[in-house]
C-alpha cells in the first residue's frame, strides 16, 4: 500500500535544485567554525616533531608570555577529562585499542600528534605563541613503513574478520587457468576542502554548546557527554553545513576532546581549525594495503576458486579494520572462496572509513584481477562477469532484494562506445597517444537503519521535517524535501523545509555508509503517511485526500499537527541480500613518451533502486566518479620513513584531481525500485559512486599501453621503463 | 651564500626566543605604573593594561573597502586578508581551505581581479576595493553565476563554491572562457573536493554564452 505512493515519481525527471542552494552560492552557509560567539579565544596546536619516544622537557614560558596567550596546556598541566580517567572511551575505537588521549602523558606515538594547545584571543597569537613551546625528546626507534612489516600482520579480534572459507579454495593451484597477482592501494587521504573545526562554548558549568565539524551530531554528543560526564542533553552538538568529510568525520577525534576541555578551563568559548597539514595526521586517512588474488578458471572463463588476501595498516594503538576482501565473497558466482584480512600496526595516526571504505580497496584488486583474467583468457571483460553472475547471493543462498547489475553493465557499454575497443592492448594510437577502454564494477550493502522524524503542519501550511542527520553534501535535506512531496501530493516542494544537523532534535544515525536516503527517507516517508492519516482522522469521512491543510487547521482552531515517528527497516529484509551496484567505464589516453593519463570519456552507472532525487543523485555519482579517477591516478600519502613524517602535507604535494583532470562524465541510473530495502525503493549510492573506479581506469591504462599497474596512483614514473 | 647566511642571522637577532621588544613594553608601562602608586601598578597590570599599550605599536591602520562598505580598521601586519575577513569583519562566506594558495576556497577580488586571500596580508589591500561571496548579488537578486550554479548543481557540500563562483566571474571577466578547456585550466586554481567540476564548467559556460553582464 505505502509503497504504491511513491511508484508516482516519473523515471528520470530532471529532480529540483538543491534546497539549500541559495545559502551555498552566497556565502550564507555556516560551517563550523563560522558561528559568532562572543568572548571567542583561538587553539593552535603545537605538534610532535618525532615520531615515537617520550616528551623529555617541554618549554611552553615563551608561549605563555605571548601577547593575548589566556592558557598553554601540556600533559603537565592539562586538566584531566573526567572520561578519560574511568577508562570510559569517548572517542569510540573501531574495533580493538583505545583511542589517543590528548596531554594525559608523555608518550608520543606519532609524528604530528599534539604535545601543547595553545589558547590566545586571536588566531594569529595563538599560532605565534604556539611556535614558541620547545620540546626535548627521548626518541625511540620507528617504523611507519607498512610495506616493511606485512610479516607481522594479523587477524583482527571479532568474528567478523575470521578468515573465510567456502569450498576449497585452495584448488586454484590446478585450475587450467589461473592467475597469482598482488596489489597495492597506498594512503588516500580524504582532504576535504572545509578544514576541521570545532567551536566549544560553554553556557554553564555542566552545560556547552558545540558547532562541529561532524557526520554525526548524535555520536558527538554522546562522546562528549561521556568524556566530561554530563548528561547527553547538556551538550548540544550543531553541524547545520558539513563541508564535505568522506569519512574523516565519523569519528569524534582527539582534538575534538581537547577544545572542549580547553574552553572549559579558560572559562570562554575555543575555537580550533585544524591546519591542512593536521589533516593528514588527525582526522584519519585510507590505510596502506597489501593484496594478494589468487584465481582459477576454466578455459571457458568460468571462476573456479578465488583466494583474496588483504594486509592493512593500523596505528600502534588502535586496531582499524574495514570490509576489504568482503565483495569478493559474493561478487561472483564461484564455489570455492577464501578470504584473509589482517592488519599490522606502525607509527601512525589510527586510519578511518575513507568513501568506500575497505570496498574501494579490495574493488581495485578484485577488478583489476577480473580484467587480467579475461586478458588471459581473450575474452571480453563484460563477457567474462556476466559468465559468472552471481544470480543469488553465493555467500548465503540468500536471494538478491534487487539485482540488474547486467542491465548497468550494457547501459554504460552502450553510453561509452564499448564496442570500439579493442580486446588486445595497445592497438590503437590517436595523434600520437595510446588509448584504451576499461570498466570495473563496485558494490555496497543496502540496508535501513532507525531513524526518528518529527513532522509538523504549520499554521501557513508549511511542513516542517525535523531530524538529528546532517548533510555532508549529498544532498540528504534535498532528497528528503521530494520524498515528502511525493507523500504529501500538492504541497509544493518551496512550502516543505527539512531541519537537521542538531543533536536537540529527534535521533538520526551519523551520516555515512550510503545509509541516509534509506534510513532517514524511510522515516520521513512513514511520518508524513502518519501525518497525513492524522489529519484525515480530523477531518473525517468525505474529506478528499489532498486538503488544504492551512485551513483545516484554522477550521479547527489548532496552532499546527505534528507526529514523531521512529521507523527502521522490515524483518523482512533478513530473508534477502540487498546491494547497490555500480559499473564504472573510463576511456583513457597514455601519452607513450611521457607516460602522462589523460581520463577522455566517463561513464557511470548505479544500480542502486529508485532515484529519489536525481539531480543530486547525478551529482553523487559524478563527484564519486572522480574521487575513483583521483585514487587512481594521483592521490598518494607520502612519509618519508626515515622521519616518519609525511613530505605532502598538503594539497601541492597531495594530488587530488582538479578542474583540469576532468572530462564531462556521464551518471545513469537503472532507476529500478528496491521495496524490500525501504518504501520508497531507493539504496544508497554514495560508495558506489567510488568503489571500482580505480580498477576502472587502471583496465583502461593496461588496455591502452598493455601495461598493468598493481600499485596505486598509476603515475607516470611507473608507465615509463 | 654569505649574504643570506647574515639574513638568517638577522632575522634571528630580531627575533629572539624571549621577546625582549615584548618584555620591554611589559615592563616599561608597569615602571612608568609604578612611578604613581603601588596600587595603580598592581591594577594596571591586572587590567592588562601593558598588553593594551603593546597592541597599540602593534597594529596597523588599514582603510579597505569591501563588499561597497569602506572601513577603518586596525590589524596587526600579520593577519591575511582571508582571516580579516573571516574572523574580524564576520564574512565567512570566504572560505579558509589551505592557508597556502594550494586551493581557490579563498577567492576574492581585489580592485576586480581573482586573488587568494590567505596569500595576502590584509595591509596589501589598503586603499582598495574587495569583493567576496557576500558581495556579489545584487540584493537579493543573484548574480547570474550564482543563478548558474544552482541551476547546474555546481556544488555538493557548499565548501569550495563561493571561491569557485568569484573565480568563474573573474575568469569569465578576463577573456580566459572561450571553450571547455580554456574554463578547466583557468579554473584549475580551484579546488572541489566532492567532484562537481562538469557542473561548474557547464555553468560557467551557460553564463559566457548567456552574455550577460558579469
Amino acid at each position: 500500500m505505502k509503497q504504491q505512493e511513491l511508484l508516482n515519481i516519473p523515471p528520470f525527471t530532471e529532480g529540483i535544485d538543491r534546497v539549500d542552494g541559495r545559502l551555498k552560492v552566497t556565502g550564507a552557509a555556516k560551517y563550523a567554525a563560522e558561528f559568532e560567539v562572543p568572548g571567542m579565544t583561538y587553539a593552535v596546536f603545537a605538534n610532535s616533531t618525532i615520531t615515537k619516544g617520550t616528551i623529555k622537557t617541554i618549554d611552553i614560558k615563551a608561549a605563555e608570555k605571548a601577547p593575548g596567550v589566556l592558557a598553554v596546556f601540556t600533559y603537565l598541566n592539562a586538566p584531566k577529562v573526567p572520561g578519560y580517567e574511568t577508562g570510559g572511551d569517548p572517542s569510540k575505537p573501531p574495533s580493538g585499542g583505545g583511542p589517543l588521549k590528548l596531554f594525559v602523558d608523555n608518550t608520543v606515538k606519532y609524528n604530528g600528534q599534539p604535545v601543547a594547545m595553545v589558547i590566545a584571543d586571536s588566531f594569529e597569537r595563538a599560532t605565534y605563541a604556539a611556535s614558541l613551546v620547545k620540546a626535548e625528546y627521548n626518541k625511540e626507534a620507528h617504523q611507519t613503513d607498512t610495506s616493511k612489516v606485512l610479516d607481522k600482520a594479523a587477524t583482527p579480534k571479532g568474528s567478523r574478520f575470521a578468515d573465510y572459507k567456502r569450498g576449497t579454495p585452495d584448488d586454484w593451484q590446478s585450475a587450467p587457468v589461473k592467475l597469482e597477482t598482488e596489489y597495492v592501494v597506498p594512503i588516500d587521504v580524504h582532504n576535504p576542502m572545509e578544514l576541521s573545526a570545532i567551536i566549544a562554548h560553554w553556557t554553564a558549568d555542566d552545560k556547552l554548546t558545540v558547532y562541529d565539524k561532524t557526520q554525526g551530531v548524535k555520536s558527538t554528543q554522546n562522546a562528549i557527554a561521556q568524556a566530561f560526564k554530563l548528561p547527553p542533553d547538556n551538550v548540544q552538538v550543531t553541524a547545520k553545513f558539513v563541508g564535505g568529510a568522506f569519512g574523516n568525520a565519523l569519528r569524534t577525534w582527539p582534538h575534538e576532546i581537547a577544545a572542549v576541555m580547553a574552553a572549559k578551563q579558560v572559562k570562554r568559548p575555543v575555537k580550533l581549525v585544524l591546519t591542512r597539514e593536521m589533516q593528514f595526521y588527525t582526522v584519519g586517512y585510507r590505510p596502506y594495503t597489501w593484496q594478494k588474488i589468487n584465481v582459477g578458471a576454466t578455459a571457458d572463463g568460468k571462476l573456479t576458486s578465488i583466494v583474496h588476501e588483504a594486509r592493512a595498516q593500523t596505528s600502534s594503538f588502535e586496531e582499524f579494520t574495514e570490509g576489504t576482501v568482503n565483495m569478493t565473497r559474493f561478487m561472483y558466482a564461484c564455489p570455492n572462496v577464501g578470504t584473509i584480512y589482517k592488519i599490522t600496526p606502525v607509527d601512525v595516526n589510527t586510519p578511518t572509513w575513507m568513501r568506500g571504505p575497505g570496498e574501494a580497496t579490495g574493488a581495485f584488486a578484485l577488478e583489476s584481477a577480473i580484467d587480467e583474467l579475461a586478458d588471459k583468457l581473450n575474452m571480453d571483460p563484460i563477457e567474462l562477469r556476466i559468465r559468472n553472475h552471481a544470480d543469488i547471493d553465493p555467500q548465503n543462498g540468500k536471494p538478491f532484494s534487487t539485482k540488474y547489475l547486467k542491465e548497468a553493465y550494457q547501459m554504460g557499454a552502450d553510453k561509452i562506445g564499448w564496442q570500439n575497443r579493442k580486446n588486445k592492448p595497445r592497438s590503437v594510437q590517436e595523434n600520437g597517444w595510446l588509448i584504451g577502454y576499461g570498466m570495473g564494477s563496485g558494490v555496497f550493502g543496502a540496508g535501513r537503519g532507525r531513524a526518528t522524524v518529527k513532522a509538523t503542519m504549520q499554521s501557513d501550511g508549511t511542513l516542517l521535517l525535523q531530524t538529528a542527520v546532517t548533510d555532508i553534501g549529498v544532498g540528504t535535506g534535498t532528497a528528503m524535501t521530494q520524498i515528502a512531496s511525493e507523500v504529501f501530493t500538492g504541497i509544493p516542494v518551496s512550502k516543505i523545509k527539512f531541519e537537521l544537523g542538531d543533536s536537540s532534535l529527534p535521533p538520526s544515525p551519523t551520516q555515512g555508509g550510503s545509509m541516509i536516503t534509506s534510513t532517514v527517507g524511510g522515516a520521513v516517508h512513514d511520518a508524513c503517511i502518519a501525518l497525513k492519516e492524522k489529519f484525515q482522522q480530523l477531518i473525517g469521512n468525505g474529506g478528499t485526500d489532498k486538503p488544504d491543510y492551512a485551513q483545516v487547521l484554522k477550521d479547527k482552531n489548532l496552532p499546527q499537527l505534528d507526529v514523531t515517528i521512529t521507523s527502521s527497516g522490515s524483518s523482512e529484509m533478513r530473508n534477502f541480500s540487498s546491494y547497490s551496484y555500480s559499473v564504472h567505464f573510463v576511456q583513457v589516453k597514455v601519452h607513450p613518451k611521457t607516460g602522462v593519463v589523460r581520463v577522455n570519456k566517463v561513464v557511470s552507472v548505479a544500480d542502486s533502486g529508485h532515484i529519489v532525487s536525481p539531480k543530486t543523485a547525478r551529482s553523487q555519482v559524478i563527484g564519486g566518479a572522480i574521487g575513483g579517477i583521483g585514487m587512481a591516478l594521483m592521490e598518494e600519502g607520502v612519509i618519508d620513513h626515515r622521519f616518519g613524517r609525511y613530505v605532502n602535507a598538503d594539497l601541492a604535494g597531495y594530488h587530488v584531481p582538479v578542474h583540469a583532470d576532468i572530462p564531462q562524465i556521464e551518471a545513469l541510473f537503472v532507476n529500478k525500485p528496491d521495496y524490500k530495502v525501504n518504501p520508497m525503493g531507493a539504496k544508497g549510492m554514495g560508495e558506489i559512486a567510488l568503489i571500482g573506479m580505480s580498477a576502472a581506469v587502471a583496465n583502461a591504462v593496461y588496455n591502452a599501453t598493455g601495461k598493468r599497474i598493481r600499485e596505486l596512483p598509476i603515475t607516470p614514473d611507473k608507465l615509463l621503463g | 651564500m654569505e649574504d643570506q647566511n647574515n639574513g638568517f642571522e638577522a632575522e634571528d637577532t630580531l627575533q629572539p626566543k624571549d621577546n625582549p621588544r615584548r618584555d620591554f613594553l611589559k615592563k616599561s608601562s608597569l615602571l612608568t605604573a609604578v612611578a604613581l602608586t603601588p596600587g595603580v601598578a598592581v591594577k594596571a597590570a591586572e587590567n592588562h593594561l601593558d598588553e593594551k599599550i603593546a597592541a597599540v605599536f602593534e597594529k596597523l591602520s588599514l582603510d579597505v573597502t569591501v563588499n561597497g562598505t569602506a572601513h577603518n580598521l586596525s590589524v596587526e601586519p600579520r593577519v591575511t586578508l582571508l582571516d580579516l575577513l573571516r574572523e574580524q569583519l564576520h564574512l565567512t562566506g570566504t572560505k579558509k581551505g589551505c592557508d597556502y594558495g594550494q586551493c581557490g576556497a579563498c577567492t576574492v577580488h581585489v580592485d576586480g581581479h581573482r586573488v587568494n586571500s590567505c596569500l595576502t596580508l590584509a595591509m596589501m589591500v589598503d586603499g582598495k576595493k574587495v569583493t567576496t561571496i557576500e558581495g556579489l548579488a545584487k540584493g537579493d537578486e543573484l548574480h547570474p553565476m550564482q543563478e548558474a550554479f544552482i541551476k547546474h548543481d555546481g556544488f555538493q557540500c557548499g565548501y569550495c563554491t563561493p571561491g569557485q563562483i568569484m573565480s568563474a566571474v573573474a575568469c569569465i571577466r578576463e577573456g580566459h572562457a572561450n571553450s571547455e578547456a580554456e574554463i578547466r585550466e583557468y579554473m584549475s586554481g580551484n579546488i572541489c573536493r566532492c567532484g562537481a567540476y562538469p557542473n561548474i564548467v557547464n555553468a560557467i559556460q551557460e553564463v559566457k554564452t548567456g552574455g550577460q553582464q558579469v
